[in-house]
């Protein structure tokens, strides 16, 4: 009973994590009907970021100011940064084909997430950087219940992803910039007419949701310490599964799918093997796909004639 | 862009009449009226006299993978060209090809091995391939659009993890399958490259042949059909669902037969050799050339493929990027005395910041350029390397980056004009600091952007032809 707690644990921290980047995929999704593959690397590079704060301000033995002004340094740094990222590869390489064949954006996705896996190896080299999260933030402190012990920082990844979500949330349902989110999503060129901004909106999506990611990179990097140019691509693929078992451009289905994935992917490696933890992972994707393919929470899309 | 109600063969018509002027019309006419088997003898003479000059091994090499490159592209185009599936999963069925072809010719089943002639392992795995393209087509039947990409995308992966996982015994796990068995069928054995060389042509040329009779057939036009709008071919009684299978599968068989010969021509295989950076490899020739034409699809794998190699000689390099950057100005630069003159300042710029550079400090030009010959010469005095190069370089990259980007939102063409002259200097810099000395990572950076600019500036790709959107 107490290691599948622990496990409980583990999947919820990763699902988290995986749901703050499906929440990117699924509302870029939403507003573009483009499948962001970028999306991923935007991940990679705010742990990159979280790493170089941490550098910054003297290393993970010695840091030279308190480490709650750290972690709010590198949560903002890396929201923000991959924000105006996520914003300007939309404005490059997105923007002028919104009216192309559907397959033009997505290859040229293709196009940019490989273009930063390897701008990243270039710049900063193929070797593994480590957080080490536990010599600034005591492993041992945290909650222990019936001897479970979870540690702050998952604790900290849990709650914040959970305030992040229902704050987007409340963002989606209560504002205008989410209204017009959502009428976008529904329909631009209607959207258009009614006098919404629509490159605005969409700017302000590729902001919210790639700031998110970078948010989770950093999450990923204190939780799981080790930070290098390829862990994007499969976080990102695992994000969209999650995106898509949820049912994509729905943002509960996105939360609801993520902690799935990350339950999935956690108990697999503790009761099976963590050889298979891949393959357990993509077969519940194709699985969910072929049964369901418009995902758990999705309706299924209307084809206009 | 057609006018709305003209319909696509009248467009094209229109097309075809513009073009009609200087040599390029000429050409294209002539082109059109010379039928398609002279034009694919034209290629087989071209490519049989290839290893009469008297290439050395590593240029057959290059060349033989190159043209297994064009044949993937070619059979990558079946399914994205044609019939409108993004099929991200298509490496796969080219891993799936040389595990095969692999098993059926090595040590690994059984006590003593299979050592299957290759006249019956290649059709076995060519038929295993389909069948498998048939399974990975079956979700293609609901899933429509990106969805399909994903769900085959990770049919890919599961390729690799399963590979790198399962059966380790067996299939290797990361190490693969080492020794496997050359070519050999009736009697004989190829064994050197020059054979390997022919042997690939051969087979790309029943392939394109092939391919080129299906696609004029009513197959071809059924998906063609199925393309630009399903629900509409639907309803004109083409089985679509038919069709979407029968593109995977076909496009699984002329991977697979490319995978034989490179688990032959290797004589090994191994997980990493069929991961996303070789997918996206094939993208990009495909992309390149012009999805939709076979001609497009050789020419984008060949040019791709032999133009990384260059990327590992920096002389060599040298010469493909300047070659490149010139020839992409002399195209999109009127009048020709414009031209002129960014280009001439262009070279000024570079002396100039070379000389105020040097007079401030002699270590920040230290570095020297890392093209040889008489490029090299010349850059030496030109572009600015400092003696330690390497952040130099980085944050070079950096700016070259946002520059480029920057200079894209430029509506002003007089200022953009002005500007490039330095973003190219600046990547001349960049070029020189860094990239040439990581030539893997350059390889891979130039694939993304590749992607990345084609797809913005010329969708249709080299030879493909512009969709017509009829509304």
């Amino acid at each position: 009973v107490h290691f599948f707690f622990q496990q409980v644990v583990n999947g919820l921290t990763q699902g988290s994590l995986y749901a703050l980047i499906a929440l990117g995929y699924s509302m870029v999704y939403g507003v573009l009907k483009l499948l962001n593959f970028a999306h991923g690397d935007l991940y990679m590079l705010g742990a990159f970021i979280g790493y170089f704060v941490i550098q910054w301000f003297g290393g993970p033995a010695a840091l030279t100011i308190p480490v709650p002004l750290v972690l709010l340094i590198m949560f903002v740094l890396a929201g923000a940064g991959m924000g105006g990222l996520g914003v300007a590869i939309e404005r490059f390489a997105y923007r002028p084909l919104r009216d192309a064949p559907r397959i033009a954006p997505l290859i040229t996705a293709l196009g940019v997430s490989f273009f930063l896996e390897n701008a990243v190896l270039l710049l900063f080299g193929s070797q593994t950087r480590i957080y080490n999260t536990s010599q600034f933030i005591s492993f041992s402190t945290g909650i222990t219940i019936r001897g479970l012990h979870i540690d702050i920082v998952r604790i900290m990844v849990i709650s914040l992803s959970v305030l992040l979500m229902i704050a987007l949330r409340l963002l989606v349902s209560r504002t205008t910039l989410g209204k017009s989110m959502r009428a976008v999503a529904t329909d631009r060129e209607a959207a258009e007419m009614l006098g919404i901004d629509v490159d605005r909106t969409i700017a302000f999506t590729f902001f919210l949701g790639s700031a998110l990611a970078g948010v989770a990179g950093v999450m990923a990097g204190l939780v799981f310490n080790q930070v290098f140019n390829l862990i994007g691509f499969i976080a990102g693929l695992k994000a969209f599964t999650a995106a898509v078992v949820g049912g994509i451009g729905s943002i509960t289905g996105a939360m609801l799918g993520g902690l799935l994935i990350g339950l999935a992917e956690a108990f697999a490696t503790g009761y099976i093997s963590s050889t298979y933890q891949n393959l357990i992972v993509f077969g519940v994707l194709i699985a969910v796909m072929l049964v369901r393919p418009s995902g758990l929470l999705g309706r299924a899309p209307l084809q206009k004639v | 862009m057609s006018p709305i109600g003209v319909d696509e063969w009248v467009a094209r018509v229109e097309e075809r009449r513009e073009q009609a002027g200087g040599w390029r019309g000429v050409l294209a006419q002539w082109s059109e009226r010379v039928g398609w088997w002279p034009k694919l003898a034209v290629v087989a003479l071209v490519g049989a006299a290839f290893p009469l000059l008297g290439p050395n091994d590593f240029q057959l090499q290059v060349g033989i993978n190159a043209l297994l490159l064009a044949m993937l592209a070619v059979g990558l185009n079946i399914a994205v060209g044609w019939a409108g599936l993004l099929d991200l999963g298509y490496i796969a069925f080219y891993g799936f090809g040389a595990y095969g072809f692999a098993l059926l010719s090595s040590n690994q089943l059984g006590a003593n091995g299979i050592h299957m002639p290759a006249e019956l392992s290649i059709p076995i795995v060519m038929v295993a391939a389909a069948l498998l393209g048939l399974l990975l087509g079956l979700p293609s039947r609901r899933l429509i659009g990106d969805y399909l990409a994903i769900v085959t995308l990770f049919f890919g992966e599961v390729f690799v993890e399963v590979t790198n996982n399962v059966a380790t015994n067996k299939l290797g796990g990361p190490n693969g399958i080492p020794a496997v068995d050359p070519i050999k069928g009736f009697g004989q054995q190829i064994l050197t490259l020059k054979g390997y060389w022919y042997f690939s042509l051969v087979l790309i040329l029943v392939v394109i042949a092939a391919l080129h009779l299906l696609d004029q057939s009513r197959t071809g036009r059924a998906w063609r059909a199925v393309r630009e709008d399903p629900l509409a071919a639907g309803m004109m009684t083409i089985p679509v669902n038919r069709l979407k299978l029968m593109a995977f599968s076909f496009g699984a068989v002329v991977a697979a037969l490319a995978g034989s010969v490179f688990a032959a021509q290797q004589g090994g295989v191994f997980p990493t050799d069929f991961d996303t950076p070789f997918l996206i490899l094939i993208y990009a020739g495909l992309i390149l050339g012009g999805s939709g034409s076979i001609a497009g699809a050789v020419l984008g794998g060949l040019v791709v493929s032999i133009t990384l190699e260059f990327l590992r000689n920096p002389t060599e390099a040298g010469y493909v990027f300047y070659g490149i950057i010139l020839a992409t100005l002399i195209a999109r630069m009127r009048p020709w005395r414009k031209l002129g003159a960014v280009l001439a300042a262009i070279v000024a710029f570079g002396f100039a910041a070379h000389a105020i550079v040097k007079a401030i400090s002699d270590t920040a030009v230290a570095g020297g350029a890392h093209s040889g010959g008489w490029l090299g010469d010349v850059l030496k005095h030109w572009v600015i390397v400092p003696a330690n190069p390497k952040s130099f370089g980085n944050i070079c990259f950096v700016l070259l980056i946002c520059a480029l980007i920057g200079l894209v939102q430029l509506k002003d063409q007089r200022v953009r004009t002005a500007l490039l002259v330095p973003v190219v200097y600046l990547a001349a810099c960049v070029w020189e600091a860094r990239l040439v000395v990581e030539p893997s990572i350059t390889r891979q950076i130039l694939i993304g952007a590749i992607l990345i600019v084609m797809m913005n500036a010329r969708p249709q790709g080299l030879l493909g032809q512009r969709r017509v959107e009829v509304v």
